[in-house]
């Protein structure tokens, strides 16, 4: 049987053809197999887009079609202020305009046994959870007379939070150089060791202090355990991906987060390209519409194929086009001409939007193909 | 100490705030001061408003004393015999007009049984907190808020009597009913506002029920013989104006049949209907392009005017013609003169109406719809004693509206065509259902409305009984006739010679954006192509320079103005809204370089 197969491998895509080897029965004989085979290599020629047929415009039309319908842009987690993530159309947007700056980053963290079944799991998450000075502090006093800052800390938050005034000591350390940092029971208190010190500087300290990092991932600032298949992962607000797959226990192999730019710059452009097909899918997916997965591959290649991610916007893929007048009628149509008359850009009008201003055929489908002649001599 | 404002200027302070404020009120009730004065005490300041400015919504409201309405029985008997008048009673300081701020102080009992010794101020009617349009809805406390809004809207524009001098004003755009009635179902709104002087509706026989799905989606189907007997018909008016402008040099318009050696001369025919004044006469019935005013007007630049010339061969046409589409009968013709003493002609054209498919109907719920069929009474519906509807109506708009009125209406409507009264529908305080309904019974019906019906076709008995009754019915003045478009040639703009655009200049139906990516997304191009050539051009263009040249046709000649002749000029097929876009570039200082190659 295996020969048989073999014989297919440049015909059939892998994927394809593992399907088939899985699904064959195993009494199918050799000339059934062979007679399968052929049709699904038809079938397989048939499904292809025709040359000339107008992909963009079809995936275009048929991710922006059921955008028309997309309600309801944020979904909240139950039990958890603050923490909600950006779906709908503006998730969509935001995916396809390559935003760098994402609206709710946030990442799920698959673990490893056995906290994947539940053991510790609030602890770890705990742990993962960035605590910033300002989170245990209930209060900086500015001592005017005596040009200290007072730090006074809340005990019972550092308790939940697991934090000792050894921790915070410790990192206050690299931050307060050229100060005197004296512990008390419940407060540090911080004094210049120059003798010229002013307000000024005193209150510089004090805003410099309230975002210095003391346990957990930088960047996550609310952690909620769920449940999900018989299994425990933790979902994050605040996306920190690089530190969180140094940790032991959790099973990096599945941990994603939505950050598009984070998955590119620690995995590559490959990477990127699929976490692109998965977020859109999922989006178009959670609102109960269908869309064709290659209509989305499509584009997220598109967005890819240089290497970088690029979005969709005049300053992303639009910006690659070869055709002044396409671009002009994108955005900035003034800015686009301006420049390409200063370096006497030449328009080759080989795609749509140009051909139709000139109303000459558009080189796709039946204005694709012209006629060769031979010219006797 | 509380401040006490006038028209929000401080005038003075107070020790005792509350009995100021009362205080004043009894003298205004009193009459000793205006009843437009208006006070408010201020609760969190302490402080004291009172206001006399104008622009304040005001709404009368009935006094109240320890818990007792001070309108009384008597009151009311001596307002039916016409002893007392609104404006007595407020005199008398037993209606007051509060403003908003006022009211904040005021604690206004809904109904007078709900009164107590708290209360201020009782309403004169629940009727009162809705409007003028809205309390023209009957049984509108049945439904959802929203269906009354439209409901309301709906009935502004419905087609009625709306002036009785009707004739001798020159409207532009109006329409006017044909045999309008007064509702059989009313509120009180209509006796206050004489609604029977202004009627805007017909009581029709509405039968609730599907007919070969032609009343799919709000469509509703008309009787053929209810609309040869009158129902939705309508005369529709429109005045054409004419002034004789003065211009510059002492010229001027002249309204007169045009002379044949004008400019712009359109053809004998289309002057036959003029008199000798070069106005139409009355009750001429003309069609599109004929002229109703003829008109000529001074050449537009008085530099043409060159000796050689006869002065009637410089003057242009100008004459008013009826629309594109339009047909009618001349109403009514007016000569007069405008306020700058230019010599000032109207013409009205009236043309009537007659339901067709297409034309929009609503009831006072907002339900509206447009005919979608219009039936020969033969093949109508009938009921067992061969009564036919005027009009059958779906089903399917009710669940979803939730519009309980309009049903209580068709049965209210019913009992009073039965009974032969007007049935009360007012909002809040109409007839009990109940009530309707035993009186239906005992008019010898089924008293939740329904009846037994045949298929008009062929005469089968229909399973399900069906929901008939008599309703009032508004014929909406957007009507086909006034909308239907189409095009296949026509007029160009002058800049980017591609097809006008509205239906008022005969213009094109815009392939848009969309529309042209679909076009694409099938692959068709050179379909595309023919769609989007409506302003294709052949210019000429020069291959060495690759501007575009000149073609010179008495030499039969094209040359270059930069390149001279000695080059090689082509013709290219262009949209001209490119070779404008291209003109544009040049007077930039861009320099837009075609360079030609063969196509095959």
């Amino acid at each position: 049987m295996a020969d048989i197969f073999k014989e297919y491998e440049g015909k059939l895509p892998q994927k394809i053809l593992t399907d088939l080897k899985q699904f064959m029965p195993a009494k199918a004989s050799q000339t059934k197999i062979k007679q399968i085979c052929e049709q699904v290599v038809k079938e397989y020629n048939e499904s292809k887009a025709d040359p000339g047929e107008c992909i963009g415009n079809i995936s275009a039309e048929s991710i922006g079609e059921p955008g028309t319908q997309m309600t309801l842009n944020t979904f909240h987690f139950a039990g958890v202020a603050e923490m909600n993530v950006t779906v709908g159309l503006p998730r969509i947007i935001e995916i396809l305009d390559g935003r760098k700056e994402l609206k709710t980053p946030s990442m799920e963290i698959y673990l490893k046994k056995p906290h994947s079944q539940g053991t510790d799991i609030k602890k770890l998450a705990l742990s993962i959870k960035e605590t910033t000075l300002d989170d245990i502090t209930s209060e900086f006093q500015i001592n005017i007379v005596d040009l200290s800052v007072e730090i006074m800390l809340d005990k019972q938050i550092m308790k939940d939070a697991g934090i000792t005034n050894t921790i915070v000591a410790n990192a206050l350390k690299k931050y307060t150089k050229g100060y005197n940092l004296k512990q008390q029971d419940d407060s540090f208190v911080i004094k210049s060791k120059s003798k010229d010190a002013n307000l000024n500087d005193l209150y510089k300290i004090k805003e410099k202090l309230k975002p210095v990092h003391l346990k957990g991932i930088k960047g996550v600032t609310q952690v909620l355990p769920v449940k999900r298949d018989n299994e425990y992962l933790i979902i994050t607000a605040g996306s920190n991906l690089k530190d969180v797959l140094k940790l032991d226990v959790v099973d990096a192999s599945r941990t994603v987060t939505n950050n598009i730019y984070e998955i590119a710059d620690l995995f590559g452009i490959e990477a990127a390209r699929q976490s692109i097909i998965n977020e859109v899918f999922g989006v178009i997916e959670n609102q109960g519409l269908n869309v064709d997965i290659r209509h989305i591959m499509l584009v997220a290649d598109t967005m890819c194929n240089s290497g970088i991610v690029k979005g969709i916007t005049r300053y992303g893929i639009v910006s690659q086009k070869s055709s002044v007048l396409a671009k002009a009628s994108f955005e900035t149509p003034l800015k686009h001409i301006i420049n390409s008359a200063l370096i006497g850009e030449v328009d080759p009008l080989d795609s749509v939007v140009e051909n139709v201003m000139i109303n000459q055929p558009v080189p796709i489908g039946t204005g694709l193909p012209s006629l060769v002649t031979k010219i006797k001599k | 100490m509380s401040e006490i404002y006038l028209n929000n200027k401080l005038v003075g302070e107070s020790q005792n705030p509350k009995e100021f404020v009362d205080q004043l009120r009894e003298e205004r009730r009193k009459g000793s001061l205006s009843a437009n004065v208006n006070v408010f005490y201020d609760e969190a300041t302490t402080n004291v408003y009172a206001s006399t400015e104008k622009g304040r919504v005001r709404r009368p409201v009935i006094i109240v004393k320890d818990g007792k309405s001070l309108l009384t029985e008597d009151h009311l008997k001596r307002i039916e015999s016409n002893e007392v008048q609104w404006k007595d009673l407020v005199e008398e300081g037993i209606i007051e007009y509060i403003d908003s701020s006022e009211e904040e102080n005021c604690f206004v009992a809904f109904t007078p049984q709900e009164l107590t010794p708290e209360h201020t101020h009782v309403e004169i009617s629940p009727l009162v907190m809705l409007g003028l349009c809205s309390s023209l809805v009957p049984f509108g406390n049945f439904n959802q808020s929203t269906r009354l809004n439209a409901g309301s809207k709906n009935q502004k524009q419905a087609v009625g009597l709306y002036v009785s001098n009707y004739p001798v004003r020159l409207d532009m755009d109006v329409n006017v009913l044909h045999y309008a009635q007064k509702p059989l179902v009313q509120t009180i709104m209509h006796d206050v506002w004489g609604y029977d002087k202004h009627p805007a509706g017909q009581n029709i026989i509405v039968a609730v029920m599907s007919y070969k799905g032609y009343n799919m989606e709000d469509a509703i189907i008309l009787n053929q013989g209810s609309i040869d007997r009158g129902l939705g018909r309508s005369t529709y008016f429109r005045p054409s104006i004419a002034e004789e402008l003065r211009y510059a040099g002492g010229l001027i318009d002249e309204v007169s049949i045009p002379d044949k050696e004008v400019k712009g001369y359109k053809t004998e025919k289309d002057y036959r209907f003029l008199e000798q004044d070069g106005i139409i006469y009355p009750e001429a019935i003309v069609k599109e392009g004929d002229v109703i005013i003829g008109k000529t007007s001074p050449p537009r630049f008085l530099s043409s005017l060159d000796e050689y010339s006869i002065a009637t061969a410089t003057r242009r046409e100008s004459s008013l013609g009826l629309r594109h589409g339009e047909k009618g009968v001349i109403d009514f013709v007016l000569i007069t003169e405008n306020e700058e003493g230019n010599r000032l002609i109207q013409v009205r054209v009236r043309d009537t109406k007659v339901p067709e498919i297409g034309d929009k109907f609503t009831s006072r719920h907002g339900q509206k719809g447009i005919v979608g069929m219009i039936v020969p009474p033969s093949d109508m519906p009938f009921s067992a004693s061969g009564m036919t509807p005027d009009l059958i109506f779906s089903p399917h708009g009710i669940p979803s509206r939730m519009t309980i009125s309009h049903l209580i209406e068709l049965v209210g409507g019913k009992t009073g065509a039965l009974s032969g009264r007007t049935i009360d529908g007012t909002t809040f305080q109409a007839e009990s259902e109940d009530d309707l309904r035993n009186e239906l019974l005992n008019n010898g019906f089924r008293e939740n409305g329904t009846e037994t019906f045949y298929n008009g076709e062929t005469g089968e008995r229909l399973e399900a009984k069906i929901f008939v009754g008599n309703m009032y019915y508004l014929k909406l003045k957007h009507m086909v006739t006034n909308k239907l478009h189409a095009r296949a040639r026509g007029p160009i703009q002058l800049l980017t010679r591609q097809p006008t655009e509205g239906r008022a200049k005969e213009g094109g139906l815009r392939l848009g954006e969309m529309e042209k990516d679909t076009f694409i997304a099938h692959g068709a191009s050179l379909l595309l192509k023919e769609r989007f050539n409506s302003d294709n051009t052949a210019v000429p263009v020069c291959e060495s320079c690759g501007l575009l040249a000149v073609h010179d046709d008495f030499r039969n000649k094209s040359y270059c103005p930069l390149c001279s002749d000695n080059v090689e000029i082509s013709m290219v097929e262009m949209s001209y809204a490119f070779k404008l876009i291209l003109d544009e570039f040049k007077s930039l200082g861009i320099y837009p370089k075609l360079s030609l190659a063969s196509k095959y």
